[in-house]
């Protein structure tokens, strides 16, 4: 039967399968997107939105910068400004304990030639971040980190696919892959499309499709909660992590209050549904409470959990398969890849059209997985 | 019972004390099942039975006989032996049967084996210009405030809109002493010849003679303007005036004070929606109703719906529904013996439900007051527009889930109650699609706000319930 063909079938229609699609398209190549759903349905929709360059693992900082470079012309690459805003990213200690670890980390970005994370004491805290309780000794500042709107950041990189050629198929289901004569054929719910080459973008569902190609890997489907307050007055800009505690926290134009940290609910993939843990978004309120006195009166609106991918070591899986030929992975982001999703789709289009990239991605190699005693799965 | 501790897990929780979730609770705790049935109000009755033993309206023809028969009802929910809390708002439902309550102040989670939703219909919402103003309010609103405290609008009062309730509550305001400037009906002409093939159930029935008896009597004292096919309310702080235009083209302004709207209610669906229970769309009703087989059990193992928020079919109806549920709660858990037969009630429930085709026909509301003008608020809490919602369609939007995304609709703290239906029609007109591919907005817990203080204190034992075997 003679399905559709394409140079590139990109599987997963999340920021990082949409910017992948849109790089390919901007390359000339031909682009077929297959989504079991509809584009931007689960994490890459319904997360916090955070653009961070602030306290990620090293393998991923070139990503990261690639990104940030495209974030801050976003509106040039969709035609659309994704709601994207500057106002910075703090990561707060709040102990002297933990500014040391900070202070180290720093150090040692910096010996590695990375610039964009820098320390901060108690007084330069209190002057970006007037509601932080009296008791935090410092943090470490990434001052061109924001946020934007991750639903219509993943509509906007679609759309602009699609406006250069790529095309979308959305609410079709992969059901198995295999390779003939250098072309991979991919069956579907809506008949077989051929390509070359594949890229597996699948985000939570992309253990499933690795497993087709024989290199499964060690993916945790899990379901990172958020919740949202009523209205308040406004009264901070920069987006706020704590570690210890397990928060983040941003204020919206609105005045509404975005609550994560990536505390877990359950995930049921196969029903597209979450159930939230409210034991843990107590802790979240509690915390809340505990260092914004301004929040007190507030009120919870809302809360959501989003279906995700993670690894075991919390960095993605990024780069060619070390099993099947023509077929790319870029998934597992572990709930930090909506700020990375323009830069690796830049970075995977030169990688599937010639071969190699020139932002690396040492360290995301599929293969960390498979140098393991295989009886040991 | 306020202020006091819930226990961590209960064989069934029924929420909402109306018609169905008496009967539910009653049916269950008398066979023996420890049974919690958690209410918003003061006091049991649910909506038709509001404020049913505390009512300061004690002339029983006001409120009429078939509120009165609500007494019988919690009478018998007290003699179950259920533990009853009022007061008590339901905030979170999920899949594996977790609750979570605030009650006076305070919030928990508690388990439960079955839940029966019996949180009845909600009036659908009404988008004309103007309605957000001061002065305009719901039917029901109104109807609370009579029941609960005795109180009548004050100034000049305009009824609008459509269904059997309307004029019910024009009865029992004028019998109440109040007065009604003009009704404006906005049942379209043609409903009739839509609703007559539907006519033996409806003659069959004894709402036919009761409603002939309403329509006498509020018809004797109330100027009604038929066919009204254009409404909005007017005035720049508060209420001032009404506009309308008849099918005739004539267009009128009368002065307000009051305007009560109403074109009749649907099931409130957002607690189950929130348990990812399966809904449909009712084509006929323009609404969402639980997907339910014959017992009110949904798509989610354990939880049932019982009541008008299983498909509206009123109080009678909803009371049948709510002992289907219970008794099938009590079958599914093993418990009791000797239990009524359902078939029977399902009987009974048949012929209840008969006469709705034609209601539902004849009352059925006009595209024009569902679907409004551009310039017309659909979402209230953040104030978007018609004409906002059908550009966001027109950019690409294909449902109420990504309008969120352009236009902050159904987000704010009414969770899509006074938006949701609008805007999935909305969309579907704009999309030529069907409302059912259109989908509705997701409903995310908390249903209504919580403060963030209560969450932040909610005591939290170690999750030793999730061990709760469903049976």
């Amino acid at each position: 039967m003679a399905g559709e063909s394409a140079d590139v079938v990109v599987i997963g229609a999340g920021i990082h399968g949409c910017s992948t699609a849109l790089h390919l398209a901007l390359r000339g190549a031909s682009v077929i997107v297959i989504e079991k759903d509809h584009a931007g349905r689960h994490a890459s929709g319904v997360n916090a939105g955070g653009v961070r360059q602030l306290a990620r693992h090293v393998a991923e900082i070139p990503l990261s910068i690639s990104s940030m470079e495209i974030w801050e012309r976003i509106g040039d690459l969709v035609d659309d400004d994704c709601g994207f805003e500057s106002h910075g990213q703090v990561l707060v200690a709040e102990t002297e304990e933990e500014l040391d670890v900070l202070r180290e980390r720093v150090a040692d970005l910096n010996a590695r030639g990375f610039v964009h994370e820098e320390l901060i004491d108690r007084v330069e805290l209190r002057r970006v971040l007037p509601a932080v309780s009296e008791m935090c000794p410092g943090g470490i500042i990434s001052r061109r980190d924001g946020a934007a709107q991750p639903y219509r950041t993943t509509q906007a990189f679609r759309r602009a696919g699609i406006a250069r050629g790529a095309r979308y198929r959305e609410g079709v289901r992969v059901m198995g892959l295999g390779r003939q004569a250098g072309v991979w054929r991919i069956e579907t719910t809506a008949g077989t499309f051929s390509a070359p080459k594949v890229v597996n973008a699948a985000g939570a569902w992309a253990a499933r499709l690795s497993a087709m190609i024989g290199e499964p890997v060690p993916l945790e489907v899990i379901a990172p909660m958020l919740m949202i307050s009523s209205r308040v007055p406004h009264f901070i800009d920069p987006v706020v992590i704590l570690r210890s505690r397990k928060l983040s926290f941003k204020q919206f134009g609105n005045g509404t209050v975005l609550i994560g940290g990536g505390h877990l609910g359950t995930p049921y993939p196969d029903s597209n549904c979450t159930v939230l843990d409210w034991r843990k978004l107590k802790e979240s309120a509690r915390t809340v409470w505990e260092l914004f006195p301004v929040m007190r009166d507030a009120g919870i609106v809302r809360a959501w959990a989003g279906i995700e991918a993670r690894m075991p070591d919390d960095i993605p899986v990024v780069g060619p398969s070390r099993t099947a030929e023509g077929f790319f992975h870029q998934f597992g982001f572990s709930a930090h890849g909506f700020q990375l999703g323009p830069g690796t789709g830049a970075m995977m289009a030169e990688l599937v059209t010639t071969g190699r990239s020139n932002v690396p991605i040492d360290g995301l190699d599929v293969a960390r997985f498979q140098t393991k005693d295989p009886t040991s799965a | 019972m306020s202020g006091q501790r819930l226990k961590e897990s209960y064989d069934v929780v029924v929420v909402g004390a109306g018609p169905a979730g008496l009967a539910a609770a009653s049916e269950a705790a008398r066979a023996g099942l420890e049974t919690l049935l958690v209410d918003e109000n003061v006091g049991p009755g649910g909506q038709i039975y509001r404020a049913i033993t505390t009512t300061p309206v004690h002339d029983r023809s006001v409120l009429g006989k078939d509120y009165w028969a609500g007494v019988a009802l919690a009478d018998e929910m007290r003699a179950s032996g259920a533990t009853v809390v009022q007061g008590a708002m339901v905030w979170s439902l999920d899949p594996e049967l977790q609750l979570g309550i605030s009650l006076s102040g305070a919030s928990q989670l508690i388990s439960a084996r079955r839940v029966v939703i019996a949180t009845g219909s909600m009036e659908r919402p009404f988008p004309i210009p103007g309605w957000t103003l001061p002065g305009v309010m719901t039917a029901g609103a109104a109807q609370t405030m009579l029941k609960s405290s005795g109180l009548l609008p004050a100034g000049k009062t305009v009824l609008a809109g459509t269904g059997p309730l309307l004029l019910l509550l024009a009865a029992q305001m004028l019998r109440a002493g109040g007065s009604i400037d003009v009704i404006l009906d906005t049942t379209p002409s043609g409903n009739l010849t839509k609703a007559l093939p539907h006519a033996m159930g409806f003659l069959l029935s004894p709402l036919l003679a009761k409603g002939l008896a309403l329509k006498r009597e509020v018809g004797r004292k109330v100027r009604v303007v038929r066919h009204v096919t254009l409404l909005a309310a007017n005035g720049e702080s508060a209420l001032k005036s009404v506009t309308y235009t008849t099918s005739g083209g004539a267009t009128a302004t009368v002065a307000a004070d009051n305007l009560l709207l109403h074109q009749g209610v649907v099931p409130n669906p957002n607690l189950a929606m929130a348990a990812d229970v399966a809904h449909d769309w009712d084509v006929q009703q323009h609404c969402w109703c639980p997907v339910l087989d014959h017992d009110g059990r949904t798509s989610v193992e354990g939880i049932f719906v019982a009541g008008d928020g299983a498909g509206i079919a009123g109080a009678v109806a909803a009371e049948l529904r709510g002992r289907l549920a219970g008794l099938a709660v009590v079958r599914d858990l093993g418990a009791g013996s000797g239990l009524p037969d359902s078939q029977p009630i399902r009987q009974r429930l048949q012929r209840e439900e008969r006469a709705r085709p034609f209601l539902d026909a004849m009352f059925e509301p006009p595209k024009s007051m569902r679907v409004p003008a551009d310039s017309t608020v659909v979402c209230r809490c953040e104030e978007v527009t018609a004409g906002e919602v059908r550009e966001a369609a027109r950019l690409g939007c294909t449902g109420p889930n990504q309008l969120k995304a352009f236009l902050r609709t159904g987000m704010g703290p009414c969770q899509g109650r006074m938006c949701g239906l609008t805007l999935t029609e909305l969309i579907a007109e704009a999309r030529q699609a069907a409302p059912a591919d259109v989908g509705h907005l997701r409903i995310r817990a908390p249903v209504k706000p919580i403060p963030l203080s209560e969450l932040a204190d909610m005591p939290v034992e170690e999750p030793a319930v999730k061990a709760v075997v469903r049976g």
